[in-house]
This record gives C-alpha cells, structure tokens and sequence, in this order.
C-alpha cells in the first residue's frame, strides 16, 4: 500500500514536471505569436525596411539569417562529420582519442560571445573577409562544431559492430566500409545533430554581432563577401537603439515569430528528409 | 595432427594466438581439407572462434592480439604481417553466429560484396545475386520482394541471406561461427541442409556448441580444450570411438 502511494507520488511529480516544461514552451510561443502577428503582412516580409526601421519590411534579414545559417551548415557538416569519423573510426591511439575529445568538449563549453570576437579577430581581420555572411557563417560553423561532432560520434558508435565486420569479411576495405555501410546507417542520427543545429545557428545574436550582422541595409545580400541583415541581431537592434521605441518592439516582436517559423519550417524540411532517408534505407 | 589423404585446403601448424597476455590457442596444428567440412567444438572459450577468425583475418581488427606459427592456405603464409587481408577475407568468407544484414534492401545486400570488388555491369550482378539466393535456397522466399529491406525477413531467412551475401563474392572457403545459435530448429535444419549441399563447391569450417549439429553436418571434427587441440579425426570416429578420454567426457556432457 505504502509503495502504491509512493508511486503515486513519484508519477505525479513526473506528470508536473513534464506540464511546466510545456507551459513554459506554449507560453512562448503564445506570447511571441499574439504580439508579433499584428506586424506580420506580405509588405513586412517582402520588403525592405524604410523610415529607419519603422516602416517596411524586414526581408533583408529573413534571408541574410537563412544564408547564415545554410553557410554554417554546409561548413560544419562535412567538418563535424569527418571529425567524428576519424574519432570512432580511424583514430590511433586511446590516448590521443581522449585529447582530441576533451578539447572537443571545451569547445562546446566556450560562450558565445568569445566565438564572436575570435571570429573578428582571425576570419574578419586576419583573413580579411571582413564583416561579411563568410565570415558569419565560418563563425557560427564553429559555434555549432561541437554539437555536429557529438551528434555523428554518437550515431556512429550506435551502428553495430557485426555489420562492420559483415562488410570487412566480404574483402571491403576499412574505406569502403565506412562509406557505404557505417555512414548511410549513421545518417538519420547526424541529420538529428544538423536540425539541432539549426535552431543554434538561427538564433544566436553573439557570434554575428562583430562578424557579419549590420543593423541597416537597403538591399539584399547578393555575394557572400557581403555584410547582411539578421533576424536575431536585428531583434537586438530595434530593443536596444533607435528612437521610435514604440514601433520598434512590435517590429521586434514580429522578428521573432518569423525566426520562430523559419527555424520550424528548417527543421521541418531536415525531419521530413530524415524520416524518408530512414525509410528507405532502414527499414 | 593430420588425417588420410583428402587434398589440403589449409594447413595449421603450430599455431599460437594471444590476447594481450591470454594465450588463446596453445601450439595448434591442423589440416582442413578441401571440400569437406570440418566442424570445431568445445566449451566456451576453447579457442575455436578464435581460431576460426585467425582463417579470414578477422583477429586482425581486435587490438593488442599477436600471433606466431604458419598458417598455410594454398600454400601461403596469411600471418605473414605483409598479406594482403583483403584479399584473404575475398576468399575466405564467413557466415557469423548472429545474422548481419546491412540495413538496406536484399538485393543491395547481395550486390555489396560485388561493388566493393569493383564489378560495374548491372546485368551480371542482377545474375549473380539471382544465383546467388538460389544457392542459398532464398531465392523463392524472397523474389517478389527484392527490393524490400533486408532487415524485414525472419532470422532464419536472414542468416540465409548472409550465407548468400558470402556466395556472392565466391570465396573458396566459407567460415561458420555457430550459424544457428540464434535460431530455431526449423531454420537450423534449412541451414545445415544448405551446409551439405555447400560442401560439394566450397571448404567449410564451422564452430558449433551443438554437438548433434556436428555430428550432422560436418566430415571431420575437432575437439579443443582450453586453446589446444584434443583430438581430431573423421566425424563418425569422433563420436563412435574417440581416443582421448578428455573428449569423450566432453561428448558424454560431463562438462562443458
């Protein structure tokens, strides 16, 4: 009887914790979409911004932050991906192994902020990409190296070691084996570690602040040495600066839901690719 | 040890094998004949699928293990260290204990021992898997539904299609580790009957914990004990009149 109760008890405090966790999540998203739809229109998505931001649209940066984040993922993937390779597939010795991933950790741990002012100093300055969607996307590529590598190591380590074996016993190389058995089956569990990453690129403010992000800007990025609007920096400029507070944090509001979109329609786009990938080739 | 006069497929001699500092296999020596199946028992941790791994190369990938003697298949040294294991691995194949299917579909399953290798034209890979699960009395089951993953067919019909996946690279000695441990006695019965045809085309060995099974299945038997060779002679020697008491304890279940 007393462990009856005490389960009870324990399921119940499961339960709370599980609604809190939604609250929080449906509390966000009703606020953001009750005080960001009344700016939404096609002008505001389609248009530039006019009256020092008051007026217009903000399509400069609806499509300055999708390049920066298709920029970092098309530098972080094969990266991320060969990285977690070499770590679980090929990698020499233990010891060496346990270096390479403890640093691999520490990145993960650096803050935001402290990749945003490496990268002014090495891709902006040093490189002399200057403040520029490259330097942008390299930065936050960096950003999200850590969870890539994390993500892939994992799936990679989840495929079993039979069919490794399977593949090596029927005269492939240790290449071929991981080009066309442990990769493809590890596919599903990297494109998860990609759509986590997505969210991260699109939403971080710090890394684009010195390297890529411009608060104003009359037209479309058109090459990837250009500077650009972004939908987070841009939620930050209208907060912070400008002298129509009133007009602007509707606008600000308005940012929001649509990083809050384009995150879900990206994410959704990867999790309807994944799910295909794993129909048909897992199942 | 060796035993009359059937041509020599392999010939072990004086076999050492070491994990670390365990001494797997204590100074083996054995001759494997050439179709003919000769089947590996003992209780667990005897050596004998260490052995059977030293065949294809597979202790190659497992760190910290060294091996000494001469292992000799078609005349030639494969723990030589400069061998070309892939080349071995091309004509040793192996059928492991639990059924392996890449997750993809059965024909991909088939036809990936064959890419590897390099072959490109579709028509004779469509021809070699066709035969391939015909030999391993698959192809019925499976023909409408090539295209389907692998991973959707019953154990049984799994373990067959890796034993097809192995005939499709046309090796000329095929290895069994304890095929059947995982499935049950009306997919074992289709396994071992698909041994006995195998034998008529290719050198097999198998390690098996059933003793019934190799008594079944297999021409000669040897008998391990501990990481050294007890006894080997033909099957129905083995288990009629075995010449070491050890094995004959073994056979009559007093350990194992």
């Amino acid at each position: 009887m007393k462990n009856k109760i005490y389960q009870f008890l324990g399921f119940s405090i499961i339960t709370l914790c599980i609604i809190i966790t939604l609250l929080f999540l449906a509390s966000i998203i009703y606020l953001i979409a009750s005080k960001g739809f009344s700016s939404i229109s096609w002008e505001f998505l389609t248009s530039i911004p006019r009256k020092s931001m008051t007026e217009g649209g903000v399509a400069p940066a609806i499509i300055g932050t999708f390049y920066l984040v298709i920029g970092s993922i098309i530098i972080a993937l094969p990266l991320g991906v060969a990285c977690a390779i070499y770590i679980n597939e090929y990698s020499p010795t233990g010891y060496a192994v346990n270096i390479i991933r403890m640093s691999i950790n520490n990145l993960a741990g650096v803050p935001s902020v402290v990749f945003g002012l490496f990268g002014l100093a090495v891709f902006v300055n040093f490189f002399g990409f200057g403040v520029s969607i490259l330097s942008g996307s390299l930065t936050l590529a960096m950003l999200i190296l850590p969870s890539i590598i994390s993500a892939s190591q994992e799936s990679l380590m989840a495929v079993p070691y039979s069919i490794r074996e399977a593949s090596l016993a029927l005269g492939a190389t240790q290449w071929q084996t991981i080009k066309k058995i442990v990769l493809p089956t590890a596919l599903p569990g990297i494109m998860t570690g990609v759509i986590l990453s997505i969210g991260r690129a699109a939403g971080e403010t710090a890394p684009i602040l010195f390297t890529a992000a411009t608060f104003y800007r009359r037209s479309y990025p058109n090459s990837p040495m250009d500077e650009t609007m972004a939908l987070p920096y841009h939620i930050y400029a209208l907060m912070t600066e400008g002298t129509h507070p009133d007009k602007q944090v509707a606008i600000a509001y308005g940012c929001s839901l649509i990083l809050l979109v384009i995150v879900l329609l990206i994410s959704a786009f990867a999790i309807i690719l994944r799910n295909k990938y794993r129909s048909t080739y897992v199942n | 040890m060796s035993t009359n006069n059937d041509r020599v497929k392999i010939k072990a001699s004086n076999i050492n094998f070491y994990y670390g500092q365990t001494h797997a296999i204590k100074n083996l020596s054995i001759d494997i004949h050439d179709n003919k199946v000769t089947a590996f028992i003992g209780p667990s941790g005897c050596g004998k699928s260490t052995f059977l791994r030293m065949l294809n190369k597979m202790n190659d990938l497992v760190p910290n293990t060294r091996a000494d003697g001469s292992l000799l298949f078609d005349g030639q040294n494969i723990l030589e260290r400069n061998i070309d294991v892939v080349g071995v691995r091309k004509k040793v194949g192996m059928v492991f204990q639990k059924p392996n299917p890449f997750p993809k579909t059965i024909f991909q399953n088939i036809a990936y021992g064959l890419e590897v290798n390099g072959v490109k034209d579709k028509e004779f890979i469509r021809k070699r898997v066709e035969d391939s699960l015909k030999k391993a009395a698959l192809w019925e089951e499976v023909k409408s539904r090539l295209h389907t993953s692998a991973l959707m067919l019953s154990g049984g019909q799994q373990q067959r299609l890796c034993i097809a996946r192995c005939l499709a690279v046309e090796p000329k000695v095929i290895l069994f580790d304890e095929p059947c441990a995982s499935l049950d006695p009306i997919s074992t019965n289709k396994i071992e009957e698909l041994i006995l045809e195998l034998k008529n085309f290719y050198t097999i060995v198998i390690v098996t914990h059933n003793m019934q099974q190799a008594a079944r299945v297999s021409d000669y038997t040897a008998f391990m004990y501990l990481g050294e060779l007890i006894e080997f002679d033909k099957t129905s020697t083995i288990f009629t009149v075995p010449k070491q008491p050890k094995t004959e304890e073994y056979l009559s279940g007093k350990f194992g």
